[in-house]
């Protein structure tokens, strides 16, 4: 279709080229990447914390930099020129590279941590070593690799928040949903979590010793939080170990629901979710490269909500596995665990059969049918089959081929190894089971939409490009109709660059929220009833 | 079955073949010379500033268009012989049709300039114009300068295209304003500010007069009618309005004005022939509206109000109230209602204007002068509600109520810095009132009990 590539062949390119301040800013944010390189094949640096310290000042400056020197001299606005014809940003050579040393990465820091100097039983060594000095600052322990990616996590979310910041700095919605998920990263993620290693042993503890908690993950964002060891060290950690067990469930059953009916699930996916945080920020420059066809939309649907049915299952079954059989006991046992669970499932599926059935799709329908016969079924089967494994499957394969398979090659690797080449969003929209199950109530019982004004639209487009989670927002759009979509994070760019004023990310009434009416304004009213017949 | 023919793919067109579709199962053509499939017009500017791929800019999969049976044709129509409803293709392949719609869209003006047609000059309309700017100006090595003649809606865009690829351009505006034969004064002083700020050299008040060639035929350097001054370039935009491409009906029998002659029901002289969008021109202008409209609104109502006729509910093409928008540069633009610049300024219209201290935003309230009734607004720089805007021109509500309620109509994103106090408290001095504006009321705006 395009016959402009090969007219650029012929004259020359658009300007795509770096300027000399951002070859130096880029130069400098390499160099404090190749200390981090070095030390990963053991060259010893004699002081590391000063080394260290020169490494991620350099990387942070020379992302700042960059950015200063990409948006500083400009009046505030979109800044989108030429995001299609750099190779970086276009899925062209620099894109390849980055996705393909990104995902080396994940697959080192999941499966091989020894060769980033991870030594069991011992002195750390390598980039592990390298980081040492920080997490002996911080929680007073020696790093692993988990702290080195969290503070790789941390400063690529602050460097490169303060760029989209500087690029978005027209728009108030944006700075502050950045600064907010800089805050949460830096504090809840990294901070607190070592701080509250320190109190590990201490007496406030009762001498017991916290799971490592990031108060902001929330079930099933961090399936592993009912498992058996972690709920051993909150209840043998006194009250504020109850108290953070509480917390959790809390934050399952009623913080994120209320907050999601209040606000959509951008409360979460795009104000404090570090998976979000990392993508808003780092990910950036590829929130265009997400697939917007109908068919990834299908995939979509099914994959998320499979895992959604997965993580509940593995999740069921390793609750299941550490209760025990006798009342007199606990309260809880195997038995009332399953029938609370298949009472909870019941319920919810029942209300949105009854009540909310008309907003959903056909398929959508067959879906919810299909999975909750399946869980029941593999409930009923357990209590038919008597004891034994839970659902036919040890709950210890369960959990450890979820943690493999979603934990770590959906999360880290494709999730975000892969943003060069399919979109910053790919795990949140094809993997995470808590964006899905707020995605559920966000579209069948919460107060957010994206009002579409009136008939303003020109289908230009710009809203479906920038959409990271792949939403055809303009085929709602240049109908009239609001976006309320179960996937929308509302990270708000779509509203952004829109050249018109079209998109209105808002809470409102839940009445005609979703209006599949064809409301064009400024048109004839008399056509517009005619239109709207069915 | 009814064979029903659509001589263009553009949004009256496509709006046109679409609502047929729901409304019926007549067999569908559209015909186009310019691309396979539609595309959004108005967004092909981001394809050359690299905000999107040309792919992106098509609203529709590639297999929207036989899922719903819609067949695309493409060529380009030369001959339309209304006695034997037929059509003639590059000359060669004929269609029928039981009822053809026109809907062929404009082509950029070109007023007689010597050497408007060099190489390296071009208008900005079609997705060839792109191509061709592709040729012309792919980088500032290879375009030094280009000069844009025609200050208006185009005009702006094409720098604004240029300068994304840090292009010099020179723009040669023939109003003392810039597009002030649409925006009040304030307004336009406004968008000069910002024209300059984006390093464009503006040039108002300034006619070309001929364009020079060098020795291979391609355009060497602009000359300015009122300085004499000889600018060179390597590319002139001319983007000083559109007409209707309607040129290959000269001898078909249907009534040609500027554009295709058409009444309220957008019926042409001849049986079964329709024209909408940009081609169409209204025997007599609907209201205060031009009897040629090349908005995308309303070649999309265009083509819904066809359809309904064309599938047996003959209606007439009877707009709502007046809006559009548009994006300069970096300032969003809506209008809704009528506000008029000071030169075409009704007897009985009174302006009301406010403009930030600082930032580039502003905006323009028109109300009847005798009976306080509010007509139009005009914002720069802050997005309003059209559902509100459209609510209160039917209700007719005064200038007054408009003021007070200010905030309802607010659709910039949330957290955005509001402007009512500020907008409300101007109004009051400027006109002697002591209007109170009210808080935002979810109520009011949802129409929720």
């Amino acid at each position: 279709m395009s016959t402009y590539d090969k007219s650029m062949a012929l004259t020359g390119q658009p300007p795509k080229i770096l300027s000399r301040n951002q070859k130096m800013a880029t130069l400098l944010g390499m160099f404090g990447l190749a200390i981090v390189l070095l030390a990963a094949f053991n060259v010893s640096f004699p002081n590391k914390g000063l080394w260290l310290t020169i490494s991620l000042l350099s990387i942070t400056l020379g992302t700042i930099w960059f950015s200063w020197d990409a948006y500083s001299q400009k009046l505030p606005g979109i800044k989108n020129d030429g995001v299609w014809f750099k190779s970086i940003s276009s899925k062209g050579f620099w894109g390849w590279i980055a996705g393909i040393a990104l995902t080396g990465f994940y697959i080192i820091l999941y499966f091989y941590p020894e060769y980033l100097g991870l030594v069991k039983g011992g002195e750390n060594k390598g980039v592990i070593a390298l980081f040492d000095p920080l997490s002996k600052i911080l929680s007073g322990n020696a790093a692993s690799q988990w702290f080195v990616y969290g503070t790789l996590y941390t400063v690529a979310i602050f460097a490169f928040g303060i760029k989209f910041i500087w690029k978005y700095r027209h728009n108030r919605y944006e700075r502050l949903r950045t600064i907010s998920v800089m805050f949460f990263q830096t504090a809840f993620a990294f901070i607190i979590p070592e701080l509250m290693a320190r109190l590990n042993g201490d007496k406030i503890l009762n001498g017991g010793s916290l799971p490592y908690y990031d108060l902001k993950n929330v079930w099933p964002l961090n399936y592993y939080n009912f498992e058996g060891y972690r709920i051993k060290a909150f209840l043998s950690s006194g009250d504020i170990g109850l108290a953070l067990l509480i917390f959790g469930i809390l934050s399952v059953f009623v913080i994120t629901p209320i907050l999601t009916y209040k606000y959509g699930k951008r409360w979460y996916c795009s104000w404090v979710c570090g998976c979000g945080g990392l993508a808003e920020t780092a990910g950036d420059s590829f929130r265009h490269l997400s697939d917007k066809t109908v068919k990834a939309w299908n995939v979509e649907r099914w994959v998320v909500h499979s895992v959604v049915v997965f993580v509940t299952l593995m999740t069921t079954a390793v609750i299941y596995s550490y209760l025990g059989t006798d009342t007199s006991k606990y309260w809880l046992t195997k038995s009332s665990f399953l029938i609370g669970v298949t009472v909870l499932l019941t319920l919810v599926f029942g209300w949105v059969m009854l009540f909310k059935r008309q907003q959903l799709q056909k398929d959508a329908q067959y879906g919810a049918i299909g999975y909750f016969v399946i869980i029941m079924a593999l409930i009923g089967m357990h209590f038919f089959s008597g004891d034994g494994n839970v659902f036919l499957f040890k709950s210890e394969t369960l959990r450890k081929s979820y943690s493999f398979l979603i934990g770590s090659i959906f999360s880290g690797v494709i999730g975000t190894g892969f943003y060069p080449i399919f979109g910053n969003r790919v795990w949140c929209r094809f993997g995470c089971p808590m964006a899905a199950i707020m995605g559920f109530q966000q579209r069948l019982f919460s107060r957010f939409r994206i009002t579409t004004n009136g008939g303003q639209c020109i289908s230009c487009g710009n809203c479906s490009t920038y959409c990271e989670m792949g939403i055809d927002v303009r085929a709602y759009a240049q109908k009239g109709e609001n976006i309320v979509r179960s996937s929308c994070v509302g990270c708000g760019i779509c509203s952004a660059v829109c050249p018109r004023g079209v998109l209105k990310l808002e809470n409102g009434p839940l009445e005609n929220r979703i209006d599949s009416n064809q409301v064009l304004l400024g048109n004839d009213v008399d056509l517009m009833q005619l239109v709207n017949q069915k | 079955m009814d064979n029903i023919v659509i001589i263009g793919n553009g949004v009256a067109g496509i709006s046109a073949a679409r609502h047929i579709r729901k409304l019926s199962d007549k067999r569908i053509i559209v015909i186009s010379a310019e691309t396979d499939f539609f595309f959004s017009r108005t967004a092909l500017m981001y394809v050359y500033m690299g905000h999107m791929k040309f792919e992106h800019i098509q609203p529709y999969e590639n297999w929207f268009w036989e899922k719903n049976r819609i067949e695309l044709v493409r060529g380009y129509v030369t001959q339309v012989d209304t006695e034997t409803k037929q059509l003639q293709m590059d000359g060669s392949r004929a269609i029928q049709y039981d009822k053809l719609i026109i809907a062929t869209g404009s082509k950029p003006n070109k007023f007689g300039w010597p050497g408007q047609d060099l190489h390296g000059v071009q208008g900005l309309y079609s997705k060839q114009d792109l191509d061709l700017l592709e040729v012309n100006a792919p980088n500032k090595e290879v375009c030094k300068r280009a000069v844009i003649v025609g200050g208006g809606l185009i005009g702006i865009e094409m720098a604004e295209m240029l300068r994304s690829r840090d292009i010099p351009v020179t723009f040669l505006v023939r109003e003392e304003s810039f597009w002030n034969g649409v925006l009040p004064d304030g307004e336009s002083a406004m968008i000069n500010e910002h024209i300059l700020e984006h390093h464009i050299d503006l040039r108002l008040g300034n006619n070309l007069k001929e364009i020079v060639a060098d020795e291979n035929g391609k355009v060497k350097s602009v000359i300015i009618t009122e300085t004499g001054e000889e600018l060179p370039c390597d590319v002139v935009g001319l983007t000083a309005g559109v007409t209707p491409n309607v040129n290959f009906l000269k001898d078909s029998g249907i009534e040609l004005g500027r554009g295709v002659k058409v009444n309220r029901y957008l019926e042409t002289n001849v049986n079964d022939v329709y024209a909408i969008g940009d081609c169409a021109e209204q025997h007599e202008a609907i209201g205060n509206r031009r009897p040629i409209e090349a908005v995308w609104y309303t070649g999309r109502m265009m083509g819904e109000t066809v359809a309904q006729t064309i599938c047996g509910n003959r209606i007439e093409y009877k707009p709502g109230h007046w809006f559009n928008s548009a994006k300069f540069l970096d300032i969003e633009y809506q209008t809704y209602g009528w506000v008029f610049s000071n030169k075409g300024k009704k007897e009985y219209e009174a302006h009301f204007h406010w403009r930030h201290s600082e930032e580039k935003i502003c905006i323009t309230v028109a109300f009847h002068k005798d009976t306080n009734q509010f007509l139009g607004l005009n914002t720069f720089g802050i997005r309003m509600r059209h559902e509100v805007f459209d609510r209160w021109l039917t209700e007719e509500r005064d200038v007054d109520y408009v003021m007070e309620h200010l905030a309802d109509a607010n659709f910039d994103p949330e957290f955005f810095k509001k402007y009512e106090t500020e907008i409300v408290s101007k109004f009051n001095s400027d006109l002697g009132k002591s209007i109170n504006p009210k808080k935002k009321s979810l109520k009011r705006i949802f129409q929720t009990a």
